[in-house]
């Protein structure tokens, strides 16, 4: 008899809730029961209230069950899950699942379905088509499927890819570079952690192609040393495509080279800017840099360089393989394609969706989010990590576009929502945002590293009662200094957060 | 030795100031000051450039931790689920603030601003790579429990 295949997710929530346990739990259970499995490390579904989700393949197809614990796991073998068997925790088929069946998964098609490290796998489930495809075109071709997909970039900036990539194409020069943002350091977002987990070939295809397009030939993702997992997910990834001669001297038989490599980030939100994150690789302060020149003109090490954020790299390789018309079909307006958006925080059904744009916050809270994981009423949403804008629940109805966004004063950015019931006060909320952002500045301008400790103090007077009207006065023009005056977004957008408290939750400041 | 080690394992690579300090800390559990001249003179560095790099990362750490580091999340989709009380509580029950040590040496207590849990904070991590979900107090408490009781 072949052995059954089991999945069990080797995600960090997934790790966190308790999955290497059940893991353990599993293999034991079979060694004693002298049944002959093969057990999966594969990605998270993007269910978290489900996880730890394990997923037995039958003849007839997955079957999941979730959330399993280590101890329910001599039942499920009493109930013969390895056969789909019936047991509480039962789910059936993940892709039958309400939640999961109306996403529209590009980004993340693989993520929770693929052994993760596994280059067979990958290509087996459509991966190296992209770049496949892309060694048969030229550079100017490759980055026109790209700009004509209507990718932007995923990080937040949602500056168009394309032309990013066209800019580096034309720059002169015998060494460029590729460098990926992996410095996901926004509260209430873990797509490039859970893509990294769960299909970090997805991404090294797409650095790839990048490096093939503009003619770069080393590659570096910067990952936050927060990311333990993702880093061995990485490097074991990586290890594999060079055995298997997509990375290295002859890509894919090609003759062209791309090597790749992790550098490990130390703790700096700031390096998520891409320009203190250059310095940050070059060994030096995570300090932001003055623009012009632009680092695809002068990037890493002075030299012509593509970065962008993991999810705008791992987007790349379907646009290659489908078309650029496939994927700029999903979307509205000129936000194109999908967004693997995250629900985080006090919700119930938090996890990974990926939509193509035009969804609204309301559907995502509460038809996906399930509302609040408290029970209490959902009184604000943080969308666009620390920096981005709270709302209140007349705005649930913006549509998830960057235009849209834009229009309500409030950022999408990397696509992380962060819910808050309503025994949040938002006045703590607003000294949080300036306090983060004195911890993080890297200190360069003056706006940031003082503005934000003199707003933890204004905030704290106000707090106190102390000449109110005056410190509200103070607090405007400091923001609003900030905000002008501030060299990079962490000082400049710091004030998104204090200023929609203040507007949309004034009763907490009185 | 170790720092020697740590420099030659790493010194052709372009950038290599920050792989360095990472091996220093991953074999010595800290940046010995005392080390800083020698990495910046085999880098060509000024100590002044050394010092600066290792004192703008929170990563990198100057003295020598507990026998074991829990990091808790401060970060928003945390805060949301209940960390503000989670922080207060573990500075309370362990008797000491963020970057302190316990007298017992056992426990040095980080702030973190987000571990990339937030679906399902509070989150909290021990030790180089062990997340735990949901952490509530007593959940807390338990946590400390086993982190002494490994050391």
């Amino acid at each position: 008899m072949n052995a059954v295949k089991v999945f069990v997710p080797r995600d960090a929530t997934a790790l966190a809730l308790g999955a290497e346990n059940v893991a353990r739990a599993i293999v034991d259970a079979a060694r004693a029961r002298s049944v002959d499995i093969d057990i999966v490390r594969n990605g998270s579904r993007g269910m978290f209230w489900l996880e730890p989700l394990i997923e037995v393949a039958t003849p007839n197809g997955c079957i999941a069950y979730g959330p399993v614990k280590a101890a329910d796991v001599a039942g499920l073998f009493d109930a013969d899950f390895l056969h789909g068997g019936a047991h509480a925790l039962r789910l059936g088929a993940v892709e039958d699942i309400a939640w999961f069946k109306q996403q529209e998964r590009l980004c993340f098609a693989r993520v929770g379905v693929t052994d993760p490290l596994g280059v067979a796998d990958y290509i087996a489930h459509g991966g190296y088509r992209g770049l496949r495809n892309a060694l048969a075109m030229s550079g100017a071709n490759i980055v026109k499927a790209v700009t004509d997909s209507g990718l932007r970039g995923r990080g937040g900036a949602a500056f168009p890819t394309g032309i990013k990539w066209n800019t580096v194409l034309g720059a002169e020069g015998t060494q460029k570079y590729v460098v990926c943002n992996a410095d996901e350091g926004d509260s209430g977002t873990f797509s490039d952690r859970m893509l990294m987990e769960g299909d970090p070939l997805c991404l090294i295809e797409g650095m790839t192609i990048a490096g093939v397009a503009v003619g770069a030939t080393h590659g570096y993702i910067y990952l936050r040393s927060e990311y333990p997992h993702a880093h061995r997910a990485l490097n074991a990834a990586i290890a594999n495509a060079y055995a298997a001669g997509w990375l290295g001297a002859d890509v894919g038989g090609s003759g062209k080279r791309f090597d790749l490599e992790v550098r490990l980030g130390a703790g700096a939100y700031i390096c998520g800017e891409e320009t203190s994150l250059l310095d940050s690789l070059e060994g030096k302060r995570g300090q932001v840099r003055f623009k012009p020149p632009l680092p695809a003109i002068k990037g890493l090490f002075g030299k012509p360089t593509i970065i962008n954020n993991v999810i705008s790299f791992a987007s790349v390789p379907i646009i290659l393989d489908r078309g650029a018309g496939f994927y700029r079909d999903y979307g509205v307006g000129r936000s194109r394609g999908t967004l693997p958006i995250q629900l985080a925080g006090n919700l119930k059904r938090t996890g990974l969706v990926e939509k193509a744009f035009g969804v609204t916050l309301r559907e995502l809270l509460y038809d996906y989010g399930g509302g609040s994981y408290s029970g209490r009423p959902i009184r604000a949403v943080q969308v666009g990590g620390p920096l981005g804008a709270y709302l209140p629940e007349s705005q649930f109805d913006t549509v998830l576009d960057y235009e849209a966004f834009a229009a309500a004063g409030a950022m999408l950015g990397h696509g992380g929502i962060v819910a808050f019931d309503d025994t949040v006060d938002m006045l703590e909320q607003a000294r949080y945002a300036m306090e983060f952002c004195a911890v993080e500045s890297c200190g360069k301008c003056t706006p940031c590293r003082i503005g934000s400790t003199r707003g933890v103090e204004v905030i704290d007077r106000i707090r106190a009662n102390v000449d109110r009207e005056k410190n509200f006065a103070l607090l405007d023009d400091l923001c609003h200094t900030m905000r002008n005056g501030s060299l990079c977004a962490l000082g400049g957008l710091t004030p998104d957060p204090v200023v929609s408290a203040l507007k949309y939750f004034a009763e907490d400041f009185s | 030795m170790a720092v020697m080690q740590a420099i030659d394992a790493n010194r052709a690579k372009p950038g290599a100031l920050l792989p360095i300090l990472h091996a220093v800390q991953d074999v010595v559990g800290y940046v010995p000051p005392e080390s800083l001249p020698l990495i910046a003179h085999e880098l060509n560095l000024t100590r002044a450039e050394v010092y600066g790099v290792v004192t703008f990362y929170h990563h990198f750490r100057s003295a020598p931790p507990g026998r074991q580091v829990v990091q808790i999340c401060r970060a928003e989709a945390c805060q949301a689920l209940g960390a503000r009380a989670l922080e207060a509580h573990a500075k309370r029950t362990l008797g000491i603030n963020f970057h302190e040590t316990t007298s017992d040496g056992a426990i040095t207590l980080e702030p973190v601003y987000c571990l990339g849990n937030c679906g399902c904070g509070p989150s909290v991590l021990v030790g180089d790579d062990e997340l735990h979900a949901r952490v509530t107090p007593a959940a807390f408490d338990e946590l400390v429990k086993t982190a002494r009781a490994a050391t």
